[in-house]
Order: C-alpha cells, then sequence, then structure tokens
C-alpha cells in the first residue's frame, strides 16, 4: 500500500519482479481525487498506465460502490491461474467517501477462467512417452513450488525412480539430498545437470518457462529428446521450446493425475552415468580460506527450520549452488527479473509470515545497499533477520562478465573505486582505498548489531550470536576474495554442453 | 510471414484498447490496423485486428491475447469465411474540370462515392476491402499523385452467414 505519484512509481520494480516469478500481489497505490484525475495534479501519475505490461491486471477505483467488488476480483485474480500483481488505484475521493462494507463471497469474471482441469489424455501421451524412455529426466521449475507440489513431486520422483533436476527457482521441489536429484541446471548449473539435460531421451518438465539462462543457446537444448511440458500458462509452451507433448495444468493438480498412472521405470544405467558426471566435475569452489562456499556450508548445517532469501549476482549463484534445502527449508530469489536489492526488503515480508523460522539474507555488498533503509523497518518491527553480506568490494557478477568476456576491463563495478585512482585499474590489490560504508557500524547506527567475519573459523560463532539475536536485525559481513568467480559457467550464446569449467 | 485477421471480444472498460494495443508494442509483434466498437452488449467491446506475422508468433499472440484479463474470447478469421470491409476516403486536390470528370467515372466503375465537390476537390469515399482500396490508391496515383489525402479507417470484419 502506497501514496500516489512517487510512491506509485517506487513500487514499479517490485511489481515487475513479482510479475515475472508469478509471486501473487495486491499493490494499493494512491491516487489523486477523481475530479483531479488527468489535470497534472500534485503527486499524480498513471500508475495503471505505467504498469500495464507488466501486470496481470490493473484497475482505477471510480465509484465508491465498486469498491468491495474490485478487491475481491483482485485477490481473486491474483492468486488464481499463473498468480502474478493486480494494482488497485484508489483516488483519494473514494478512499473518503462512506460507503457499505459488501464483500462479495464469490466472484466470477466472464472474461477470466483460470483452467482447473488436467488433460488425461495428454497426460496418458506423457506417460507412453516415458514409458519408451532408456533415460528419461524430469525438469522440475518454479510452477511446483507456486503450486506447493513438494510433497507430490518427491513421490512422483520416488516411484518412477527418474532422476531430477531443476531450475534456480524450482530448487528445493524435491530435498536437495534426495538421491535422486541431480541439481540445478542452467548458465551456472552443475556439470551433471546439465550433460543430464544433453544425453536426455525424455525431458519431463513441469513449471518452467524454458528462459534462456536455462537452456543456452536454443537450438541444441535437449535436441534428442521428446518433449513433455507441464504449464499452467498456455502461453509458456513452446514459446522458446517446441514440445512435443503440452499438458497445460496446474502443477501440483498434473502431478496428482500422474500419481496415479505412472509405474517404476527402470534406468539403472542411465543414473549410475549421471553420478559418474557428478563425481568427475563435483561442484566446488577451488580457491581457498573465508569462501562463500565454506560460508553457505555452514548456513547449511545451522539453521533447519529456515528460510533463506538472496539478493541478485554472485551470492544468489553461490547460493543456488550450494544451499541444502529440504521440506523445512525454503529458499526465496528474484529469478526473472534478477532485481538487486531484492533480497533484503523480501527477508522482512518472510520474516513476518513465518515469525517462527530463522530468515537468512544472502546479498553482495553491492545489492544490499539498493536497499538499506529498510534497516530502519527491520529494527521497527524488530524482525530477527540474518543478513550475510559477501563483501568482495565489487558489483561481482558484472566484474566476472568484464574479465571473462571484455579483457577484463572492469568499468563501474569496483565499489572501492575513489575518482583519483588510475583509470584502467585491473588489479585490485591492498593499497586500494578503504571500502565505503562500513557496515559494522551502519548497522549499529540503525539499532541492529553488526559483526564483521574475515576468517572461516570465525564463522561459527557470528551466526550463533546471530540467531540468539532475537529483537533486531544482524549484519554479518564476510570479507571474501575480491575476485571470486562463480563456476561453471557457459559463455552468453554457447550451448549447454560448453561449460567453462575453470578459469 | 502472412496477412492474418483476428476478432476479440473484450470488456468495454477504460483501459482495454490500450492493455491490448500495449501487448503488440510490448512484445514487438507487427499490427496492421485495430478497429474497435461496441456491440449490442454494451459491457462489450469488439476489436477486429490485422496483423502481419509467421505461424509461430501467431499462435504466441493468441496465446498473449486469451490470457489477457479483459479478453472475453478471441476468434482466428485467418482461415474461415468471412467479410470485411474498410472504410477510406479519398481528397483529390487542384483538378481541373475534365480531370474532375475523369474522377466522376473513375467513381461509377470502381463503385466508389463522390461525398463532396468544389471547383477543384473532389472528395471521395470508398468502402471496400483493404486490398481493393490499396488497388484504388495505385490506380489514383497514376494521374493524381502527391495531391491526394488518404484517410482511411481499419478494418471490420464478420464470419459469413
Amino acid at each position: 500500500m502506497v501514496t500516489s505519484g512517487p510512491g506509485a512509481t517506487n513500487l514499479v520494480t517490485g511489481i515487475a519482479t513479482a510479475n515475472y516469478d508469478s509471486v501473487p500481489l495486491v499493490c494499493f497505490t494512491g491516487q489523486v481525487p477523481t475530479y483531479l484525475l488527468g489535470n497534472d495534479a500534485f503527486q499524480e501519475v498513471d500508475i495503471v498506465g505505467i504498469t500495464r505490461n507488466i501486470c496481470k491486471y490493473a484497475v482505477t477505483v471510480r465509484n465508491r460502490q465498486d469498491l468491495g467488488k474490485i478487491i475481491k476480483k483482485a485477490f481473486y485474480i491474483a492468486r488464481t491461474g499463473k498468480p502474478g500483481v493486480v494494482v488497485v488505484d484508489l483516488p483519494k475521493d473514494i478512499q473518503c467517501a462512506y460507503g457499505d462494507d459488501k464483500y462479495p463471497d464469490k466472484i466470477d469474471i466472464r472474461s477470466y477462467k483460470p483452467n482447473n482441469a488436467v488433460h488425461e489424455g495428454q497426460i496418458k501421451k506423457a506417460i507412453g512417452a516415458l514409458k519408451q524412455a532408456k533415460r528419461p529426466l524430469f525438469l522440475i521449475g518454479g510452477g511446483v513450488n507456486i503450486a506447493r507440489a513438494n510433497k507430490e513431486m518427491q513421490q512422483l520422483a520416488d516411484l518412477t525412480g527418474i532422476p531430477v533436476v531443476t531450475t534456480i527457482m524450482g530448487k528445493g521441489a524435491i530435498p536437495t539430498s534426495h538421491p535422486l536429484y541431480i541439481g540445478n541446471v542452467g548458465i551456472h548449473a552443475s556439470y551433471a545437470a546439465n550433460a543430464a539435460i544433453n544425453q536426455c531421451d525424455v525431458l519431463f518438465s513441469i513449471g518452467t518457462r524454458f528462459n534462456d539462462r536455462i537452456t543456452g543457446k536454443i537450438d541444441e537444448f535437449a535436441k534428442n529428446a521428446t518433449l513433455v511440458h507441464v504449464d499452467i500458462d498456455p502461453a509458456s509452451i513452446s514459446r522458446n521450446i517446441a514440445v512435443d507433448i503440452p499438458i497445460v495444468a496446474d502443477a501440483k493438480k498434473a502431478i496428482e493425475v500422474l500419481l496415479k498412472m505412472v509405474t517404476h521405470l527402470n534406468c539403472e544405467d542411465w543414473i549410475e552415468q549421471i553420478s559418474s558426471w557428478k563425481k568427475l566435475y563435483p561442484l566446488a569452489l577451488k580457491s581457498k580460506g573465508l569462501t562463500p562456499q565454506i560460508i553457505i556450508n555452514k548456513i547449511n548445517q545451522f539453521f533447519s527450520n529456515s528460510i533463506v532469501v538472496t539478493d541478485v549476482g554472485q551470492n544468489q549463484l553461490w547460493t543456488t549452488q550450494f544451499l541444502e534445502l529440504d521440506e523445512n527449508k525454503q529458499m526465496i530469489t528474484s529469478g526473472g527479473l534478477g532485481t538487486m536489492g531484492y533480497g533484503f526488503p523480501s527477508a522482512l515480508g518472510a520474516k513476518l509470515g513465518n515469525p517462527q523460522k530463522d530468515v537468512i539474507v544472502i546479498s553482495g555488498d553491492g545489492g544490499i545497499q539498493m536497499n538499506i533503509q529498510e534497516l530502519s523497518t527491520a529494527v521497527v518491527y524488530e524482525l530477527p533477520v540474518i543478513i550475510c553480506i559477501f563483501n568482495n568490494g565489487y558489483l561481482g557478477n558484472v566484474r566476472q562478465w568484464q574479465e571473462m568476456f571484455f579483457q577484463k576491463r572492469y568499468s563501474s563495478t569496483c565499489l572501492r573505486y575513489r575518482k583519483s585512482c588510475e583509470t584502467n585499474c585491473h588489479n585490485p590489490n591492498e593499497d586500494c582505498p578503504e571500502y565505503c560504508p562500513d557496515f559494522v557500524k551502519l548497522a549499529l547506527s540503525y539499532g541492529a548489531a553488526g559483526i564483521r567475519v574475515t576468517h572461516a573459523d570465525e564463522i561459527e560463532a557470528a551466526l550463533k550470536f546471530a540467531k540468539k539475536n532475537a529483537s533486531a536485525p544482524t549484519i554479518i559481513e564476510f570479507i571474501i576474495n575480491r575476485e571470486e568467480n562463480v563456476l561453471p559457467i557457459i559463455p552468453p550464446g554457447s550451448p549447454l554442453n560448453e561449460m567453462i569449467m575453470e578459469y | 510471414m502472412k496477412k492474418r485477421w483476428l476478432c476479440l471480444f473484450v470488456e468495454n472498460e477504460i483501459g482495454v484498447l490500450a492493455r491490448i494495443s500495449g501487448l503488440f508494442a510490448g512484445k514487438s509483434y507487427n499490427l496492421n490496423s485495430l478497429t474497435v466498437g461496441t456491440t449490442e452488449d454494451e459491457t462489450v467491446s469488439r476489436m477486429t485486428i490485422s496483423l502481419l506475422s509467421d505461424d509461430q508468433t501467431f499462435e504466441q499472440i493468441k496465446k498473449q491475447l486469451n490470457r489477457s484479463v479483459e479478453v472475453i474470447k478471441v476468434i482466428d478469421y485467418t482461415d474461415i469465411p468471412i467479410h470485411k470491409k474498410e472504410i477510406m476516403f479519398l481528397k483529390v486536390a487542384n483538378c481541373s474540370e475534365h480531370e474532375k470528370t475523369e474522377l466522376f467515372r473513375f467513381s461509377q466503375v470502381f463503385e466508389t462515392r463522390i461525398l463532396d465537390f468544389n471547383n477543384t476537390t473532389v472528395l471521395l469515399e470508398s468502402i471496400q476491402t483493404e486490398s481493393k482500396n490499396n488497388e484504388l490508391i495505385m490506380k489514383l496515383d497514376e494521374n493524381f499523385s502527391n495531391r491526394i489525402e488518404i484517410i482511411r479507417g481499419g478494418s471490420v470484419a464478420v464470419e459469413a452467414v
């Protein structure tokens, strides 16, 4: 809920972020009174017009008597079908007008009928394809997590014995320790997961859009496989990748129907093959010292009932590689839009909704500063979130690309830069200017706790302290290797089998 | 690339036209013409859209339109018998007497109407298919180039009975 004008425009990035990741969200924006609409009044902005292409539905309330119906409609549209964002614009005179509080129990919108059925014929076809398969593979996207079908998905994997890869939005669809779980696919995937995509003969995908970060070069993606695609959104099917067996359905409902019909498949050789790939190229950072991998592993050990929220960039990619998830752990991240600044504020929402869980933010030193003002929100609402800042003094992901694909011409990515620095600095060293801000002092100035960790043996004590600090947020700043890279990586435009394993 | 026709039934609400045209703009779909008007049910508007696209993009356009909350129904007119007409005005200026007579004859043969004229200018109305109207313009252009003001209204279409 925000005020008109600048309040409304400040929502735009959040709306686009939520819309991309199918997060149900209803936004109420203030607006100038109806009699001033279109007059260029003070703090007037056409927020319905601005958000039209980035939300599911946007409406200005023009009559007080429609208010109840519109709010009902807003929540219904946001939650059903493929979830999304609804913007309800409330002019000042409508806000202040007296009227009834009628709120309809049910709503029927003739132009909006989300699909609730599962086409059994298509499911049978898909199962027919699976029965022929020697090297079947499940590719699971965020749709399974949104439909809260994790338990069903695990049953499906157990029952069929088919190995599972996920997108980063689908991570956690089955526990990461599950013997059939291989890892993430895509440009920073595990080698085994991408190899499995390349070699599979039936790719059974549920709730994914085949985004370019997943597919790599599109012509080479799973090109020997029969493709089954379950998605709630018909427009996601056969958009990027031509699908052989499309199934338009909610992930949970489709999996429930599948569970009644599937049988166990013998693909031991295939599983054997995949585990040999896993052994050949395990996911691991080569560097020593205080590495992101060591920190995330400690977080894995330390918090058993938790929500980990990432920001965007290297911190996010390392987390998707090394974080372990099970039914008591959840990961939240901005996948589609990749919005820096997302992690910390959404962790506050996660904590408000799940006060009994430990909520941990994993952020970079760049992203955390994009919404650092929310520290006061966290202090005011006494939200003890644990903010882990991986500080490498760079906008690390962009720096990595500058290093790997732009001949190390570092530009606008160093956060220890000063105007007086040498223009063509390619090598950070001890003499670099001091980092600003001092995150420990910053935390203290807000009334939060702040700890700086420079050695791996200090991690545990810091996490222990943060967990005990139950009334205010704790910032833990981890000083990591300045030029740590996320590996493996697939260069832009390359197919999934052209991974750079070491650099 | 192929010429396609779509008919859309949408909620007659503020902003729906912007939503539909914005979808085409936002996704870089190529839109040729769009006409909109209310139907016998005044809460419903009907749009006729013509566009150029390949098969795959066209499928995607239909799906995108269908999933829009305000769209009640999408009908693909591409391969079904339809009647379609486009309204067009042609104002031809700086005509001699002889040329005016020419235009009156032209109008008779090519089934346009003379709506208005004065000493030097003739206003023609043509309600024909888009391609016929294109031909008319080409014909007139032979003798009256740079003197024609063209106002085209976009097509409407309806299924054959």
